[in-house]
Order: structure tokens, then sequence, then C-alpha cells
């Protein structure tokens, strides 16, 4: 299936409701006094684009808008991580008042203009798509980080990540051009025939390949592109730093893995991938998986602000899931779609409660947790508790299994990955470490007399339990999560 | 009595989630708590009557799919190696209960994680399939965790943390083992009973590891490697042992007893299950340096050590470094005596160390401190308290007419016809250990009453109930030891004739 602009539409309608969803955001804005009906619209209008996009999983694989779009269960795997997770920030912003502060209406607008470029990320089969849905989503996200008003923080996060964003996604159109002018095209298909068909030269190409990376690597968040994200991560809206971290983070997956394995490499029966031959990249992946999670695990262990911890360990974690990209195989890849999923669950978890805490006690740092299990606060310090184990990857929790299919897929294949998986299981020790600080303050430690008694507001529990449940559900029984995730990975390639 | 095993994992499990919906009355969560734990004591029993003690096999066997997309079943069942330690888990873990009716902080929280403690322990003993296995292993963790770090003593955010960091750096290695195994199998499954059954499969070509070269180690002995540094942090042998004196010092008494009791054990239960049946050549090659030579330094460096404590809870913690050598000393020696002496002595360990815990707790009761100088003629002041202590020291000692010396006696013979340079250190282990043991009972009990004491009460019923049972078994096994023996026998034989052909 190869469609035209206007036969594309009909396949199209998640992002046809969620641009109506901002236009109308945009006029109602306009119109209304009473602002807090915005995010009603913008949670009805994703939640809308949320059931489209299951609704198409029927739908016959192929190309769209001349080539420049793809359907397939891979796509529509991300459109729905993206998109979830955009509800989720909608929810966690009804209740903290970070956001009370702010203009409403461009924040659901930006919001969701973000979650549209995702949607874009994750079915571009053309360097130029990926390259302009990336930009879409980096700078909603310039201005959502610096969205909170006199804040110095902030706005310096925003600064941050904007001129790291520029030279990294600069960096990546270059790399671009050189595979442009190697292979004579933009299309994804194109240039895996003639890199198939053609003479290349190998360092070229592999040079051109790092450049990419640089602006894939960015949106993921791995070393040596990270360092706006601790900055970028405390600075920003709690609730949507937690976007930020699942849903940019699984954006950048989806593009990634788009480009290097249907779009350059050839899948080999039984569920390998042959990358160029030629380019030592799975080695690369292989040494880059190490330094990230290595260098954010080490840096997490002295953290005080718990925003800064996490956006550490969600280096680390970059560097966990990228260890199914070194190794080429399906196994590989459906380890990292099962762990997005349980990402999304435990880490938009664990910001929750930072945000419930923050609401409260103005504060983030960890000496606000002290003896939170003593203030009145039970629940939420429980549920914190678990995700963060299940982060550490302790059974019987969700990321447990997620690290579980990664290791085996990485062990699968022998050789210096078996290195790679010995790195990665010392370092969720190291991780623990940490964590396991954040609950010693909760739990171990008394509250001294000036700690105030902590009262949580009923709402936030409608989602703080939801995500506690499937934590744990998750980690015990995980056949249907498996099921989809297998599902998920199928390719529509040309 | 269908699924008996299930009942007594997850029994527990329900007690829990029971225990967290009670009012916040202490006095009623304490009882049902040990309503929760009786069951499985009583299903133990059913269990010890039913067994059938021929059988080397795996009895009361349960399985169902889990999730089938990876092979990872729920298996559970017994054979002679584990139903000693499920007896000892539920035994324990019903005494234990009633060692924590002392506890006012939290009331609720701390009988809901002890439930839990209970469940993870039962379900290691039980489980058949690898995945469940790692995730009771890991679930007893948690539990753990917060039992010593929340109603431990005053460091015991640091032993705490230090345990957990231990076990899983420990429990990580055995995951990597875990899934190497797997991925032999064809079709992959975690069913350990298969993974057993194809034990010759294991390659033992010696991998190009720089610079280990000379080492002479195939894919086996890297498997086994992985999988014993993860029980020696258990076990705790030297020198991962480090974790253990800091945990036991600070743990409230119930807890140190079933760490004493029961978690330690589970290190040489995972070597015997574990690293025996599935990796009998890298067992031959490796039981010399790792398990026999490490077993007798750890008899000798242990009753060293506790030789130098000045803390009676630290003595017994080293003390139990100590006796743990025994378990390793004897497996290593690959015959019938050497390998019944050393399950056996784990079974009397738990007892023993149990008793010596519970001890240690009544006297920190009543005098608010474990110094042993700062004591001194405790025998005129509670006499009977005295008597009881003077029965667990003798047994730990290894007396005859008690369990300790049977089981110590099995181990040293076993060993003696294949080590008889470790039988000797060995031996020497024992005198040490009658040495500092008699030593702090000079120091503690006889002598001049200390005025500063003398009005101490005399040891309570609760605390008794406690002990006596304990007490019984030390007799008991130490007059008619085959009791426990009949039920091993056959069980370890086959273990023990899968790795002999391979010496």
């Amino acid at each position: 299936m190869d469609l035209k602009n206007i036969a594309s539409l009909s396949f199209f309608y998640p992002e046809l409701i969620l641009s109506g969803t901002i236009l109308l955001l945009i006029v109602v804005d306009l119109l209304a006094r009473n602002k807090r009906g915005l995010a009603m619209i913008a949670l009805v209008g994703s939640a809308a684009g949320l059931i489209a996009t299951f609704d198409l999983y029927g739908a016959q694989p192929g190309l769209l808008f001349h080539r420049m779009m793809i359907l397939d269960n891979f796509s529509l795997f991300f459109k729905v991580v993206a998109l979830a997770a955009t509800i989720l920030c909608i929810w966690m912003s009804l209740g903290s008042n970070e956001i009370k502060q702010v203009y409403q209406g461009e924040y659901y607008t930006l919001l969701l203009t973000c979650t549209l470029g995702m949607l874009f990320m994750a079915s571009s089969s053309n360097l130029l798509m990926a390259y302009l849905s990336l930009e879409l989503v980096s700078l909603t996200s310039y201005v959502l980080t610096g969205f909170l008003p006199h804040n110095r923080r902030s706005s310096e996060a925003a600064l941050k990540y904007l001129i790291y964003g520029g030279v990294a996604s600069g960096t990546m159109i270059y790399g671009m051009s050189w595979v442009f002018g190697m292979t004579g095209s933009l299309d994804y298909g194109a240039i895996q025939t003639a890199l198939a068909q053609q003479e290349i030269n190998k360092a070229a190409l592999f040079m051109a390949f790092v450049f990419i990376m640089a602006g894939f690597g960015y949106k993921i968040v791995f070393v040596p592109f990270h360092m706006w994200s601790p900055d970028v991560y405390q600075g920003a809206p709690t609730p949507f730093t937690a976007f930020l971290s699942v849903a940019s983070n699984a954006a950048g997956i989806a593009i990634m893995i788009r480009f290097f394995f249907p779009g350059v490499s050839r899948m080999v029966p039984g569920g390998d991938w042959s990358f160029v031959s030629g380019v030592e990249w799975p080695h690369v992946l292989l040494f880059l998986s190490m330094i990230t999670m290595t260098v954010g695990n080490l840096c997490a262990l002295n953290q005080r602000n718990l925003k800064r911890m996490l956006a550490y360990s969600g280096i680390a974690h970059a560097g966990y899931m990228m260890m199914g990209l070194a190794v080429l195989n399906n196994d590989g890849l459906s380890a990292i779609l099962f762990y997005v999923v349980v990402y999304l669950i435990m880490n938009v978890g664990a910001f929750l409660v930072v945000g419930m805490i923050a609401n409260v006690t103005g504060d983030e740092d960890i000496e606000a947790y002290r003896g939170l299990a003593w203030r009145g606060a039970v629940v939420p310090a429980v549920c914190l508790a678990v995700f963060l184990f299940s982060l550490t990857g302790v059974p019987p929790f969700a990321g447990f299994v997620g690290k579980f299919f990664l290791f085996s897929a990485v062990l699968k294949e022998g050789g210096a990955f078996a290195l790679l998986a010995l790195v990665a299981a010392i370092n969720s020790v190291v991780s623990l470490y940490y964590y396991a600080k954040i609950i010693k303050t909760m739990f171990l430690d008394m509250p001294s007399p000036e700690d105030k008694t902590i009262s949580v507001a009923v709402y936030d529990f409608t989602l703080l339990i939801p995500l506690t449940v499937l934590t744990v559900i998750f980690g015990i029984y995980f056949s249907p999560l498996v099921q989809y995730t297998s599902k998920s990975l199928s390719f529509f390639v040309k | 009595m269908d699924n008996v095993l299930s009942y007594m994992t997850f029994i527990p499990v329900a007690g829990a989630a029971l225990v967290l919906a009670l009012p916040n009355n202490a006095k009623l969560i304490r009882w049902v708590s040990a309503a929760v734990t009786l069951p499985p004591l009583l299903m133990t029993i059913w269990l010890f009557n039913n067994f059938d003690r021929a059988n080397p096999g795996f009895q009361f066997v349960e399985e169902y799919r889990w999730i089938p997309a990876f092979d990872i079943k729920y298996i559970m069942g017994v054979d002679g190696l584990s139903i000693s330690m499920v007896f000892l888990t539920a035994l324990l873990s019903f005494l234990c209960i009633f060692a924590s009716f002392g506890i006012e902080k939290a009331v609720k929280g701390y009988f809901a994680l002890f439930l839990l403690l209970d469940a993870g322990m039962m379900g290691v003993f039980c489980a058949l399939d690898f995945f469940l296995f790692y995730v009771f292993w890991e679930v007893m963790l948690l539990p753990m965790y917060f039992l010593i770090g929340i109603w431990g003593g005053p460091r015991r955010e640091y032993a705490a943390i230090k345990f957990f960091l231990y076990t899983l750096f420990g429990s990580v290695l055995m995951l990597l083992a875990i899934l190497a195994l797997y991925f032999t199998t064809d079709p992959h499954t975690f069913d350990m009973r298969i993974l057993m059954a194809q034990a010759n499969k294991y390659s033992t070509q010696v991998l190009p590891m720089w610079p280990l070269t000379e080492l002479r180690w195939g894919f086996q002995h890297v498997i086994w490697m992985a999988l014993f540094i993860g029980f020696a942090i258990k076990i705790p042998a030297f020198p991962f042992h480090t974790w253990l004196p800091d945990a036991h010092v600070e743990a409230p008494t119930a807890i140190s007893v079933i760490l004493a009791g029961v978690l330690l054990k589970m290190g040489t239960y995972g070597i015997l299950r574990i690293n025996f049946p599935m990796l009998p050549v890298a067992t031959a090659d490796m039981a010399y340096w790792c398990l026999g030579a490490l077993g007798a330094w750890n008899i000798i460096y242990g009753a060293l050590c506790a030789m130098a404590q000045t803390d009676l809870k630290k003595l017994v913690a080293y003390s139990s470094v100590s006796h743990m050598g025994y378990v390793m000393l004897g497996m290593a020696s690959f015959t019938t005596q050497g390998i019944n002496g050393a399950v056996l002595q784990m079974f009397n360990h738990g007892t023993i160390t149990g008793m010596l815990f519970l001890l240690v707790g009544v006297i920190y009761d009543r005098a608010h401190h474990r110094e042993i100088d700062g004591f001194g003629g405790m025998a005129a002041i509670m006499p009977v308290f005295t008597g009881v202590t003077a029965l667990a020291f003798f047994a730990s000692m290894g007396l005859p007419g008690l369990s300790g010396f049977i089981s110590e006696v099995l181990v040293l013979l076993g060993t003696w016809q294949k080590y008889p340079v470790l039988t000797i250190l060995g031996a020497a282990g024992v005198i040490l250990t009658a040495g500092y043991l008699l030593w702090t009972i000079q120091r503690v009990y006889l002598g001049p009453p200390n005025e500063k004491y003398s009005k101490l009460p005399e040891i309570n019923g609760r605390e008794m109930f406690t002990l006596v049972p304990l007490g019984v078994i030390v007799i008991i096994v130490g007059v008619y030891p085959n009791v426990v023996l009949n039920l091993l026998r056959a069980s370890l034989d086959q273990i023990n004739q899968i790795v002999i052909p391979h010496l």
C-alpha cells in the first residue's frame, strides 16, 4: 500500500483528531473565561486520539503521503505510548500547583503539539520527515521547559535545552546530508536499496551515522549527549518533566529503531538483523550503552534533588534500553518495547509522587521526604517505594521483568555481549544505592519536629493507585504485555 | 491435601493482607499473625507423616503454566533436601511471631512484612522453576530490608542497606547464570528438573578468558562461579561475610533468628539444589578450594572472630559464620556421611542458633545492653534462663547427646576420608568453639552476681514458649538423629551420585 495525499488521510485520523483539538484549544482559550475547561478538552482530545490509534491496528500497513510516513504496528505502538504519556501528563497537571500559575491555553496547546510531533516521529519514513518531526517536538519542549513564570531555574533550563538541542539537531542534519550525498535519497527504502547496491565509502557512512546519532541520542538522552537533561528535568514543571522523561525518550527510540533497523539494516530469517556490512555498528552501540548506564548511575549517587536524581536515573535507563539495540535482533527490540511501557508506568509514577510532595512542601529535595511514611503520607511513600524498587529491577515489580528481557536478549547473543550484561547487572546494584536512599529517608528516618504533616489530596490517588497496581501486576503476570509488544514489532518494509 | 506447598507459601501472603486490613490494635494483630503462621506449621506435620522417605525425587509436585511465551511455569515440590528446610522455616516463623510480641512501633507494618518474609522463604525452598525461585529469592529481600531498617538498633540504616546491596549483587550474578542456563535448553525452559536432567550437556570446553586463561574454566565453571558467589554471600562465606555481623547486631531479635535460622541456609541449599546436580563437572573441580578449604577457613576464622567479640549478639553472629563452615566442608566431601552431616548441620544450626539469638534477646530486653563483660553471676539471678542457655551453648559446642554433636561428627567423619588436613582444621574449630562459648558462660553466668542486675526478672512464659520447642528438637535429634536423617538420605545420595563420577 503506497498512498497519495488524500487517500492517506483516512489512515491519519489520530493526528487529525489531535490537530483539531489543538485548534479548538486556541479558539476556546480566546473566548472562554474559565480556563479550567481547557484541560478537559485536551484530555478528551488525547483520549480520542488514543482510541483512534487502537482502531487503526486492524488497518493494512503501508506508506502514506508519498512515502513520507509509514503505517505499521511499530509506529502505532509508539503513538499509543506518546498519547498515554500525554493523558497521564494532563491528569497530573490538573492536580499540580505549578501548572495553576501558568497560562492554561498555551500550556495545553503546546503540550498537544509536542505530542503531535511525537506521532510524526513514530511514523516518519523519510529523513526530512524525521528531522521536521524531531524539531517540532524539540521546539515545543523548549518553550514548555521554560514555562514557569519568574523562575530562574526554569528559564535557565530552557536556554540550555535550546542550545544543546540546536547543536544536536544541526549535527544530525549534517549527517543526513552526507547520507543524501552518498545514496541520492532521503527515503528509507531508497537508502537501503542504494546501500545494498552501490559501493559506498564505509568510513564516510560510519561518520554520517555518528552525526545522525547525535540527534537521536539527544532525544533518548544517552552519553555524551545527556548534559541537558539534569537541568531541564529539574527546571521544567514536574508534570512536563514526567512527560518528557518517558515520551520524548520513547519517540527518540522509535525514530532510531526505524532508521537503523528497517531503514538501513536487512532482516535475516530467524529474527536477526544484518547491518550494512563493513560498518562496526553493534560495538559502538554496546560501548555507548555501557558508558551511558554507568555515567547515569554514578552521577545519580550524590544527587539531593529528586528530579535531578531521576534525570540521571533516566540516563541510566536509556543505557539499559540501548542494550536491546546493540544486539541487532528482534528479541532485543521487543525487550525495548516492553521496557518502554514499563518505564512509562513506573517513571511517571515516581514523578507523580514527587509532584504531590512538592505541591505540599514546595520542595523537591530529599530532606522534604524525611520520615514521609510517619507524617501521614504512608500511601504515597509506599507507592514511591514500589516505583523505585521497580526502577531498580527487583521482583515482583514490572521493572524487573523489563530488565529480565533485556538481559536475556543480550545473553542470548553471547560473546562480548556477556560482558555488557555483567556491566548492566552491576549497574543495577549501584542504582539500588540511590533509590534506596530515598526509601530510607521516607521509612527509616524519623521526622524531626519541624517537619509538617502531609495531607494528600484525594484527587492525586486517582492516578497513583492505578499506576502502582499496574507496576505490581506487570511484575507478576506480564503475558498480555508480552503479546502486545511482540505484535507491535512488525515493520512495513518495502 | 493437593497443593499443600502452595498453601504453605501463600497463607502468609493472605495473612499479610489481612493484617493490613485490621484495625490498629496491637494485640489483635499479634494474635492474628500467630494464627496465620500456625496452619503452615500443621501442614509440615502432615508432610512429615506423608513424605515417602525412600523416594529420592520430588514429591507433592504442583505444576501450572504461568508465562507460556517464555515457558515460565509455576512448579513447586519438595525432596529430602528441601523438606527439612521447609520444616525449619515453618517452625521458626511461628515461634518468631511470639518472639516479636515485644515490638511496639508500627506493629501492623512489622507483622505484615514478617508474613511476607515468611512466604518468600517458604517459596525459595519449594520452587522448582528457576524464574519462580529467583522471584521468591528477591521478594524476601524487600521485607528484610525494612524489618532491619525500621525496627533495628542504632546503626540499622547502615546494616539494612549493606545487607541489601550485598545480596542484590549476588542475585544479579545469579540471574545472569540462570539466563545462560535457560538458553542451553531446547526448547528453552526454566524447569529445574529438566536443567538437572541435562547436566552433562553444559560445555566444559576451556574459554579464552584473558587474563584468567590459566584457570582453564569452561562455560560450566563460569556459571558455577556466578551462582556460587550469589549463594556464598548468603551463607555467608569468607570474604562475603561482612554484612552478617552488622545485620545480626542491628536486627530485632526475631529477625536475627530468621536470618540465622533460615536465610543463611538458602546459600547452602542453593549450592546443593542447583550447583551440584546441574553443574557436576564444575562442582567436582571447584569443591576442594571453593567449598572444602573455604569451609575450613570459615570455621577457624569465624571462631577466632567470635572469640574476640565483646558484644554477645556479635559473638553468636560470628559463631554462625563458623558453623556454616561445617556445612560447606561436609558437602565438599561427596561422601554419604559428609553430605548428610552437612544438611543435618543446616537443620541443627537453624534450631540451635535460633535458641541462642532468642536467649540474647531475653537478656537484652532486661538489661538493655549486650556487653559480655557487663554481666556476671547471672546463674544466681536467673537460674532457669541460665539452664536453657547452657543447653543451647552445649548444643552449639557439640556436646554428645545434643544435635550439634551428631552433625559435626558426621561432617568430620565424611571429610576425613577425602581431605585429612581440612578435617584436622575443622576439628580444631570445635576446640575454638568450646573455648569462646565456655569463656562466655564463665563471664556472663558464673562468678559473683552483679549487684546492678540482682533485680532482673526471670525468663517469662512467652519466652519459654519460644525456646522449649527448639530445645526439645535439639535433644531429640541429638539422641535419635534418624528422625531427620531418614528424610534426607535418599535425595542426598542421589545428588551425590551425580557428582561422584566426575571427581
